[in-house]
Order: structure tokens, then sequence, then C-alpha cells
């Protein structure tokens, strides 16, 4: 095996016994990016010297006794996530000559914990879509098959960890864009519970919903990524002080003790087979493992995607106001006045999606429509959330798939945003509610592409999560797979 | 119809974005269809419940009010459009 196909935790492993240098893995890496980069597509911005320069330094920290979580470990960061030394675009042509001041603070966790961050990885504009399409400058592509969508808004993110162009990456997620990404590539991605991560230099998208997490290659790594990003930052007022556990203790084998529920509502039309039949052998295995499995009713789920879509275009339209040609950021330098600058800079800077959702944001808090719209969907938010709360009384997590369907075509449904929100379906609600979730590869379709399982805990319950998908890797068999790639 | 063309440029004012005819046209349909997709929650009894704005139930985040350094002037300058080395500039916006 290629070093550059080695888990995190493997490479990580090899490098403490001195059997590899952190040069060599980074050298490794940069061979792999040019071998598989122009049939991937997932680097916006590839920094090679920078890496080189980290991987240089790692290795003499190294030789000085000092260590890290991540010494000398080439890693990736979506293109969301404000990086001092490189620039950071959101995927969008408003912030393409964009460099931040400063570095959010899970990258300066990542630059502690000693990593080498390659580049910057290709995205759906300001994290807006689920197949990584609205990204301005390139579309990434599904390792497992030509012309298919990598999934989104993660998707550089989850096709370079697929294609090993990188050892982890990190994601953001706001209603499953870790985890369906991951799901559609094979891989494992967690979303924490709200608060858990900082989002300070977190582009933000929809405040209430947005969360950094691990894209990995396998449970281990997950856990280990975890380790590094996890804890409280005075800088992101909605961090919770909460003590961080280690979380690669999770990993325990057996599921003795643990209850799982099924929700039926996860299960519902629209489901494709292949997913469902791939996701109960799985619930299987997790049985044969130990656990009890009970099922379970999440009645409001069928309302999660309309409650969704209200309330994240309500916070982006907000949130997106700050882009407006003054301080930083595309500028329309032809516009006479004021405002037309702000109307210009505005129309041309920003795609398609991402105006679509600043409008029926703005709309949904527009007067004589809040009470309908925003508010209404706040409460409903509350019912999906009790919803959960009843449902974590009977049990210690929720198994179902992530996406209804396996990867698809690139195109497919660019031009029907409902369908494309439809897809989104199974993962938002863990958002709305602010609870953990992850997605762990379980099974393949007939046409070879990846299906996921995800799982839902309550809130800070990431542990139980990590130990059911880690029993889950044990028994599919699936990690260890790699796309036929160059 | 759940919103006309008209308010969707209504609503494209207020957002400071320009739509073209054609992008109107466009747009008016979509939102059209999302927003009788998300009627479906007038189905949902919401009597005496509460809004979650946020997932966790925190208060007030207080901190001690101490001085800390911000960010230096260059620095928050050197992504500006246009400025003076003081101060961003804009259009004049009183003619």
């Amino acid at each position: 095996m290629e070093i550059y196909s080695l888990t995190l935790t493997q490479a990580r492993e090899k490098l403490a016994r001195g059997e590899i240098t952190s040069l060599q893995l980074t050298e490794a890496v940069l061979f792999r990016i040019n071998q598989v980069e122009d049939r991937i597509r997932a680097y916006l911005h590839l920094d090679r010297e920078g890496a080189l320069a980290r991987a240089e330094e790692a290795d003499r920290l190294r030789e000085q006794g000092r260590a890290g979580d991540l010494l000398g470990i080439p890693l990736s960061v979506k293109d969301v996530l404000c990086t001092r030394t490189m620039p950071t675009t959101c995927g969008s042509r408003m912030l393409e000559n964009f460099t931040p001041p400063y570095d959010a603070t899970v990258i300066e966790r990542l630059n502690q914990a000693g990593a080498v961050i390659l580049g910057k990885v290709a995205m759906d504009e300001f994290a807006m879509g689920s197949t990584s399409e609205n990204c301005a400058f390139q579309v990434p592509v599904n390792p497992w098959k030509e012309g298919y969508v990598t999934g989104g808004s993660s998707g550089g993110s989850a096709a370079a960890v697929a294609a090993d162009e990188c050892f982890a990456s990190l994601g953001s997620d706001t209603g499953g864009s870790i985890r369906q990404p991951a799901s559609l590539c094979g891989i494992v991605g967690m979303k924490p519970t709200y608060g858990r991560v900082s989002r300070y230099g977190l582009v933000a998208f929809a405040s209430s919903l947005d969360q950094v997490g691990p894209m990995t290659r396998d449970v281990a790594d997950c856990a280990l990524m975890m380790n590094v990003i996890a804890g409280y930052d005075h800088r992101d007022s909605t961090s919770i002080n909460r003590e961080v556990p280690d979380y690669t203790r999770a990993l325990v084998d057996g599921m003795e003790g643990i209850r799982i529920g099924i929700p039926a509502e996860y299960f519902g039309d629209g489901l494709d087979p292949e997913v469902e039949r791939s996701v109960r052998r799985g619930i299987d295995m997790l049985r044969e493992a130990g656990a009890e499995i009970v099922e379970v009713s999440l009645p409001h789920t069928r309302y999660c995607v309309a409650v969704y879509y209200l309330i994240a275009p309500a916070e982006a339209s907000s949130n997106l106001a700050r882009y407006d040609g003054v301080r930083y950021g595309f500028r329309d330098q032809d516009a006479r006045t004021l405002i037309d600058m702000y109307r210009a800079s505005r129309s041309r800077g920003f795609g398609d999606e991402v105006k679509r959702r600043i409008l029926i944001g703005t709309y949904a808090l527009s007067a004589g429509y809040y009470d309908a719209y925003y508010k209404k969907a706040s409460q409903v938010r509350t019912l999906i959330t009790d919803d959960f709360r009843q449902a974590f009384a009977r049990c210690d997590l929720l198994v179902s798939p992530v996406c209804p369907t396996p990867a698809w075509k690139i195109g497919e449904k660019s031009d029907d945003p409902l369908a494309m929100y439809l897809s989104d379906i199974l993962t938002i609600s863990a958002n709305l509610a602010g609870i953990p979730a992850i997605s762990v590869p379980c099974g393949f379709s007939s046409d070879g592409l990846p299906i996921g399982m995800q799982m839902q805990a309550a809130h800070f319950n990431e542990e139980v999560l990590l130990r059911a998908a880690h029993n889950l890797e044990q028994r599919a068999g699936v990690v260890g797979t790699k796309p036929e790639l160059a | 119809m759940k919103i006309t063309r008209e308010e969707v440029e209504h609503v494209a004012r207020l957002a400071r974005l320009d739509l073209t005819p054609e992008e109107a046209e466009r747009m008016t349909g979509q939102l059209d269809t999302i927003l009788n997709y998300v009627a479906k929650l007038d189905e949902v009894d919401t009597t005496g419940v509460g809004e979650t704005t946020h997932s966790q139930r925190v208060t007030n985040a207080f901190r001690e009010d101490e001085v800390r350094p911000s960010l230096a002037r260059e620095k928050a300058l050197a992504n500006a459009p246009a400025d003076n080395g003081e101060a961003f500039v804009v259009p004049k916006i009183i003619s």
C-alpha cells in the first residue's frame, strides 16, 4: 500500500516509530494530488511550498522530542474556514480575493497539534447546496464514479479524503453538509453537538445551525480529530464550556447495554431500496454486536425540510448582509452611488442559490410574513427537538440512512431547487435540534456507489456515536475499500 | 400563487439585489414552489409552543469587560476594495 493511502492513525504511528518522516508523507500526498486532481477537482488552493516547509518543521520538532496529536500529518480544510496564510473564498466570487486577517479557532488548534495544512477544498457557495455544484470555481467529482456528485456542501473535503489527497479534512454542517458528502463518498463524517466546536472564523451561513466537524477515512481518525478541535472558545459565545473527553477511548468493542432506536419516519417514501437494504444489514450487525434494537417515532420529521428552508435562509439573509463591497469582498467599481454599489456588488458577487436563499429569508422575515413563516418554523423546530428528547428517553442513539439515495449525476437536480432541498430530509433535524450525528460507510449500491449509515445521539453524546460507528465499521468491512483512480 | 413577481422584486430591493427580468421571472416560479411546500407547516398546531432560536438553552454568555488587543488598522484595511490608509472609501452617499 502507498503511504498516502494510510489512515491518519496509521500514519501517526509510523511517524512516531520513525518509519517515515512527515516530509516523505507530505511529498507522497502531493504526488497523489498531482496524480488524481484532474479527475477529482477538490482543491481550490494548494500550498505546496508551505506544506513542505511545515512538514520539515514537524520533522525537526519530532527530533527534538516534541509531540502533537497531528504532528506532521497533511490535512485539507473546507474553504469556509478562515486561514491567515491562504485565501478563503467560501466557493464564491464575492470572496475570490479574500485572505482573512486571522485564523479560525479550529485552524489554530490544527496548527497547535502540528498538522500540515495542504490547502483549501471546494464547497457549495457559502455552504449552500447539497452537491458542491454551486461552487463558483470548480465542481468536485465523486471519486467512486466519473460524472457523479460528491454531495455537499463539504464535497471537496469528502472527495479529497476518499481519493487519498489528504489524511483528513474539516468540513462544516448546517443541514447535513458533512454527513451527506461523507456518505456519498464512502468516508466517515461527524457533526458534533452545537457548541462543542468553536465557530470563530467559520464564515457564517446559519449561525444557530452551523457546526465544524471532522471528515476522515475511519472512525478512529474521527475520534482523534475530535480530540483536537473540540472545546470551549471565549471568542464564540455559543461554544459551551464543558470538559472534552478523550474520544479515542470511546471505541469500545461490543454494543452490550446500548439501545438503538429505529425511527420509522426515516425509512419512508423515496428511500432507495438498495440504501434501505444496506442500512438494515448494518442494523443487524449492530444487533449481533450486542445492541438492543427498538422502534421509535419522530412524528414531526415530515416538517423538517420546511422548517429548515425557512430558518436557514432567514439567518443567511441576515448574515450575508455584510457582503456590501465596503470592507472586503467584491466591489463593483463602476457604481456611482453607495446604494448602487451595494446592489451591483451583491448582484455580481453572489451566485443563484445564494440569491435564492437571501430572497426566501428576507421574505420570511419581512413585515407581515414574520409570524406566518419564521415564527411558525421556530415553533415547529421546538416540536422537532421535543421528538428527539422523547426518543432519547427510550434509546441511546438513532440509526437511519444519511441520504435517501446514493450519489447522482452532476446536473441531474441542479435546475430543481426543491428536489435538491428534499435530498437533505434525513440530516436536517440534527441541526435543528443541535444534537451530534455521524455518517459511517455501511455498504455499496449495485453501481458501486457508497452508502452511509447515520447515527444520532443526545447532546454531547458523541462517544456513543463513535462506539456504535466503530462496531459497525468492524463488521461491515467497508472501510479500507478504495475507489479505483489513476 | 404564494408570491408574485412584484413581491419578489420588492424583496430583492430590500436585500439590495438587482434581478434581471429573466432572473425575476425564474426566481418567482422557484420561490412560489418553495413557499407552497413550506405551507405544510400550517397543518401543525403550534398553539402555546415556544420558539426555538438556539438549540442549547444558553442565556447570556458574559465575560469580564477587559481591554484586549484588537485587529490592527492596516490588517483591517488589507482586504478593502478602496481605502485611504486610514478608512474605507466608498462612493458619495449624498449628492
